[in-house]
């Protein structure tokens, strides 16, 4: 490419090369602004939340409840509920995005309509919006599975039928199963046909050639999709809105059944509903600070092990 | 039958023949039934979403749902919205609230008996007292009212908690698009510009900056996004225009091209990457430069991945709830300015579901628009889906 560059430098057609270069440059000049501008913005909303959040970050603030009305205090509630979220998520979520994806690269053939339309719900749910998945666990987990059980097990009693940490990672596990299954498919498709074909060869069967060797090979992968998905998952707020999340809770949730708090339903509400909007500000700044740094370095970790997969892949 | 290894040393065509093995048979049924999950999943979604709108499709005396609605709902004594009306006196309509809490439910934190559900804010109250009276009475009078909501829904009010409630979506609409259009006039070009740079002008180290930085940014969760237009963007622009409502369009709309830039940025880009080498070769062969090759061939060559990624960021953010609820000053007015408060469909769920009653009209509403979202959100990725496939793979196999 750098030949054909130079010799484009000849004075053939200089004339008409001035104008076009000018145009040229422009035009490069241009897309690189787009560049710039995004990454900095991207710093600047970084840098103010991290500057605004940094005087009240401390172990303190992190592991103390909060006090006082919600206007002084920490945020302990808020993140362990986030984190039973999204271990109850990540529980309901894994294991069925592992074995689609595993349906998608080693059992669908290439042909099969059943697979292209697996693929493209998968795509689907990844693109509805994530309030759709609050209604929807609103509308079939509580009314009608919660409430189901309730009158079927519970003689009526309230208990399922209501918004509650299960139903609200159930929900989220929806939201994030797409994350999970492209990634873990990406890592099996990185693992050698050779491989398999090998363990045919020596007569395995094909479940057995699955789980002696094509699993233990999409680990990473599996542990990528897991990661960012507990990344979504911790900074979504609209599916659990109306599905679990509260607004203050004086004790830790001690059941499935229970409410939670949220660190970012916890932001959103600090920031639009709390009594003092302005005295709490350095709270909610450091709030943001601490989901921001969760989800961030969750990212990094994943791109990192997802890196990893691509090199060992070449 | 049998599921032992044949023991036979010389392979025949029938030792060779595949045994039936029932783990086998089974682990692929089970396999291909959980695959089955996801397409359940999308039925069940719009299944149930749409199943709580129901009531509105019940219609009642069709001569009833030809008159003015105006007149004829102001007599019923027996609708909901009275206790609730008296608690907001700040609506939706007119006045533009300063603040971001159009419905108070959060108003007074209230920190040491909140633990039940029901008990954000005002809720409780229109809890208590509906139960009382009994269920088939609510249902009944929703379909009687059935056919008032479909009048009121082509109109331009949203007025859902009073003794005459009007659910015009028309506003609603209109504050979505208006948010909709200004975020991809910004997050548009910005993204797809600089996935031009990234794929055809960029060295390879750069690339492997630019690329992962841009994708961080769609690690930021939405309501951090949502928190910094609310606390930083609002005030900020509001000291350099000098408009009036410090929450509006203009800034929601700002905060949701953050959020979409990286969607629209990452499948450009991977469009971009997947335009033929034999194209751009073929184009500096001929003497065009480094820069009429990237305008002139690259991109119309990847048009169709470009306008399946902006098809993709338009549903981004048509369904963004978060950055809606805490940016857009939440106000259904009706005007084109940009300046003025806006309220989307998203946020309306967002915000008036905690206060709403199981089986009341506005409930329903709100699982109308749900479901209008969901079907809006399924057809533009069908439409992304399909064209891409349809349009990109005819181009580059040269048909």
């Amino acid at each position: 490419m750098e030949k054909v560059l130079d010799i484009s430098e000849n004075h053939f057609f200089s004339s008409k090369r001035n104008a076009s270069e000018i145009k040229g440059k422009l035009f490069v000049g241009i897309t690189q602004l787009a560049v710039i501008l995004i990454i900095a913005v991207l710093a600047v909303v970084l840098g103010i939340i991290i500057y605004e959040g940094r005087s009240k970050f401390s172990w303190e603030f992190i592991s103390t409840f909060p006090t006082n009305g919600m206007t002084e205090g920490g945020i302990f509630p808020a993140l362990i509920g986030t984190f039973i979220l999204v271990i109850v998520m990540s529980i309901a979520a894994v294991p069925f995005g592992t074995i689609t994806a595993l349906y998608l690269t080693e059992y669908a053939s290439e042909k099969s309509k059943f697979a292209a339309a697996v693929r493209f719900s998968v795509r689907t749910l990844a693109v509805v919006p994530s309030i759709i998945f609050g209604l929807f666990g609103l509308g079939f987990f509580i009314q009608f599975v919660g409430t189901g059980a309730d009158t079927v097990f519970n003689g009526g009693q309230l208990r399922w039928g209501q918004p509650n940490i299960l139903w609200a990672s159930l929900t989220m596990s929806l939201l994030t199963l797409p994350v999970i299954i492209v990634s873990v498919e990406e890592s099996l498709k990185t693992i050698p046909r050779e491989l398999r074909e090998a363990s045919l060869a020596l007569g395995a069967t094909k479940w057995q050639t699955i789980r002696k060797v094509v699993l233990p090979g999409s680990i990473s992968g599996i542990m990528t999709g897991t990661i960012l998905a507990v990344s979504r998952g911790a900074g979504e707020v609209a599916p659990i809105l109306f599905t679990g999340a509260a607004y203050y809770l004086a004790t830790l949730p001690g059941s499935l059944s229970d409410q939670f708090m949220n660190l970012g339903y916890h932001i959103y509400i600090m920031s639009t509903q709390s009594s003092d909007v302005e005295k709490t500000m350095p709270i909610q700044f450091a709030t943001t600070l601490v989901l921001l740094i969760l989800t961030l370095s969750l990212n990094i970790v994943a791109v990192m092990i997802r890196s990893r997969i691509r090199r060992k892949a070449k | 039958m049998d599921s032992q290894f044949p023991i036979k040393q010389s392979f025949t065509k029938e030792s060779l023949k595949k045994q039936f093995r029932l783990s086998e048979f089974l682990a692929e049924k089970v396999i291909t039934s959980i695959a089955f999950l996801s397409i359940a999943t999308i039925f069940l979604i719009f299944i149930f979403v749409f199943k709580e709108s129901m009531p509105l499709f019940r219609f009642g005396n069709n001569d009833k749902t030809k008159t003015e609605i105006q007149a004829s709902n102001v007599g019923k004594p027996e609708s909901y919205g009275a206790s609730s009306e008296e608690l907001k006196p700040e609506s939706y309509g007119a006045e533009t609230t300063e603040e971001l809490k159009p419905e108070t439910y959060g108003s007074e934190p209230a920190p040491q008996d909140d633990l039940k559900p029901e008990s954000y804010g005002d809720t409780p109250k229109e809890d208590l007292t509906v139960p009382v009276e009994d269920e088939t009475n609510a249902v009944s009078q929703n379909s009687e009212e059935s056919g008032k909501t479909w009048n009121t829904f082509v109109s331009t009010e949203w007025v859902p908690v009073s003794d005459n409630p009007r659910y015009g979506l028309i506003g609603l609409l209109i504050g979505t698009l208006k948010v909709t259009i200004i975020a991809m006039l910004i997050a548009g070009p910005l993204a797809v510009l600089a996935a031009l740079y990234t794929s055809c002008f960029a060295s390879k180290k750069n690339k492997e900056i630019i690329k992962p930085i841009i994708e961080m940014l769609a690690a930021f969760p939405s309501v951090v996004i949502g928190f910094f237009a609310l606390m930083v963007l609002a005030s900020f622009f509001q000291n350099v225009f000098g408009y009036d409502s410090r929450l509006n369009a203009f800034i929601g709309g700002i905060a949701m091209a953050l959020a979409a830039i990286p969607i629209i940025y990452t499948i450009s880009e991977d469009a971009l990457a997947s335009v033929p080498k034999t194209y751009t070769e073929a184009s500096l062969a001929l003497g065009a430069s480094k820069w009429q090759t990237a305008f002139f061939v690259v991109l119309p060559a990847a048009t169709p991945g470009i306008f399946a990624a902006l098809l993709l960021g338009i549903g981004r953010i048509f369904g963004e709830t978060m950055i809606a609820l805490m940016a857009t000053g939440n106000a259904a007015l009706l005007s084109a300015n940009p300046f003025e408060s806006v309220r989307t469909f998203a946020a309306t769920i967002g915000s008036e579901m905690a206060e709403t009653v199981f089986g009341e009209t506005h409930y329903s509403v709100l699982f109308f628009i749900g479901s209008l979202l969901f079907v809006f959100s399924f057809a533009l990725n069908a439409i992304a889906e399909f064209y891409v496939k349809g349009k990109l793979l005819k181009k580059f196999q040269g048909k």
